[in-house]
């Protein structure tokens, strides 16, 4: 009746967010029309 | 605040505020729907009424949902609060670093693009002549980044124009002067490379497989769509001689790290069949963009473009699940979401970083927040000799987020574009905190396309 997809729990990030080792959006190729498709550089995220 | 919607068989609930995301069957679809705003004895009713017969759903089933869904909204993943607005306080002094330069190697271009943001390459401004950016300010402008981006190691640099090989020994030069620091500053450099192709020879795919971290080939699509737009100064479409370049460099590079970039315009609004075209040529990686013009201008899209527009999204995911199920897959940019591994809130807030984390740097070796505000006199930051002497400019930079956007308040997407592009909103709106409509609505869409993709791939 519901599934629930595996997503980063944008709440928890808080805390476990914002070291700011992403890289900016613009590295990559749309140019026109910048976040979501950023993935995170955090180690500790990246190997969750 | 919640998104419901329904997409090539599923039914798709997003939660914004936490992320979640949940694929529901018809009933739980309905009672979301109505849960919030009726009595749940109203809610019984309705539904076992509605569902009555066809799928046999008795009040027991009704009351169960109810009671999975409060769970859901208890455990903060259904219905959940906007929290995170005070944290924008904290944006206001956060000490940024940059991270990234566009780095404007030359302002001129062996194409006449039609459509072209910066003018042919030229960027429209006093600077009327064409230039290519000298290895002196070159190499200032990476010592500036070095300075400038703290204890960061990771940086990125790109090398764009205008068309970037026709200044090809100053890269090179760039690229290894940036090599030789990389020890002693403690820096690991990423470079990227934006050409149209038509200058690319065995010795640009030999060092660009050597040292560019990512490639972007532009590329329009099928012949008769590129050559439209994307001619030489004769007149002459520029497809038949690029195509095998790129298909040289993809298979090179092993078909990663690069991507063929297209524009599509009000001329191909069936933009999937040049998307199509790319993947039958043999490319896996790539993005396709809406043209971003004047109104007045013959290619712009149109509103009464946008239905057509929403339905080639469409197509597009629904082929892309097809393909990648027969084993020819490819990846389209902006339907690559990563929903375990993405960005954090605070990425998700502050954006794309233009004009506090990323700059654009112009021959002259002047400071922009992007490409797209290159010799706008009101938007110079400085330069790379006295670094960025605008901090008022990059203080209005580093608020511009999507809390600083009141038309994004009630907008389920906001935690996904982070407010959108500031270049568009700026261009849109003549301010970077307003919106750009139309690239709003094409980019919701995108992400309900992204997020169908991959409740399909959950439901294997």
């Amino acid at each position: 009746r519901i599934k629930t997809l595996d997503t980063r729990d944008l709440a928890k990030s808080v805390s476990d967010g914002g070291c700011g080792e992403c890289q900016t959006s613009c590295q990559s190729a749309c140019k026109t029309s910048c976040v979501a498709n950023q993935p995170c550089e955090n180690k500790a995220v990246k190997n969750d | 605040m919640i998104h419901q919607y329904k997409l090539n068989g599923y039914n798709i609930v997003l939660d914004v505020y936490s992320g979640a995301v949940h694929v529901v069957d018809d009933v739980a679809y309905d009672i979301i729907a109505m849960f919030e705003n009726t009595p749940k004895e109203k809610i019984v009713c309705d539904i076992t009424k509605r569902y009555n017969g066809n799928k046999g759903i008795s009040e027991k089933d009704v009351l169960e949902c109810i009671e999975d869904i409060q769970g859901l909204k208890n455990s903060g993943k259904l219905f959940s609060e906007d929290t995170y607005g005070n944290q924008v306080i904290d944006f206001k002094s956060r000490n940024t670093v940059v991270k990234a330069l566009c780095l404007h190697v030359a302002h001129t271009c062996n194409l006449n693009c039609e459509y072209c943001f910066a003018s042919q390459g030229k960027y429209s401004s006093e600077h009327k002549e064409r230039a290519l950016m000298s290895f002196e300010v070159g190499k200032q402008a990476l010592d500036f980044l070095v300075a400038s981006s703290g204890t960061r190691v990771n940086l990125e640099v790109d090398f764009f124009g205008g068309e970037p090989l026709m200044n090809w020994e100053v890269v090179k030069q760039l690229v290894s002067y940036a090599r030789g620091i990389e020890k002693e500053k403690n820096k690991k450099f990423r470079f990227t490379l934006t050409t149209n192709g038509m200058l690319i020879d065995d010795d640009v795919i030999d060092f660009a497989n050597k040292e560019m971290y990512n490639v972007v080939l532009s590329l329009d699509g099928r012949k008769e769509v590129h050559d439209h737009l994307r001619k030489n100064y004769k007149g002459e479409g520029s497809y038949d001689i690029i195509v095998p370049k790129f298909q040289k460099l993809a298979q090179s590079r092993g078909q990663k790290n690069y991507y063929v970039r297209g524009t599509f315009t009000h001329n191909n609004v069936d933009f999937t069949n040049d998307i199509f075209h790319m993947a039958d040529l043999g490319f896996t990686e790539l993005s396709m963009e809406p043209v971003v013009c004047s109104p007045s201008d013959p290619y712009a899209l149109t509103q009464e473009d946008l239905p057509r527009l929403f339905e080639q999204y469409e197509i597009l995911a629904k082929e892309m699940i097809k393909r990648k199920k027969a084993g020819s897959g490819f990846t389209f940019y902006h339907y690559m979401i990563d929903l375990k591994h993405g960005p954090c809130i605070y990425k998700r807030i502050a954006g794309c970083g233009s004009g506090t984390e990323y700059m654009a740097v112009t021959p002259w070796g002047e400071l922009f927040p992007c490409h797209q505000f290159v010799n706008d006199p009101k938007y110079s930051l400085g330069n790379i000799w006295d670094g960025v002497t605008n901090t008022a400019l990059r203080d209005e930079f580093k608020l511009c987020n999507v809390y600083a956007r009141p038309q994004c308040t009630d907008c389920w997407a906001r935690l996904y574009c982070s407010g959108g592009c500031a270049a568009n909103a700026y261009h849109a709106s003549g301010n970077i905190t307003g919106i750009y409509q139309y690239g709003c609505e094409l980019f919701r869409k995108r992400m309900e396309c992204a997020i169908m993709i991959q409740a399909a791939q959950a439901d294997k």
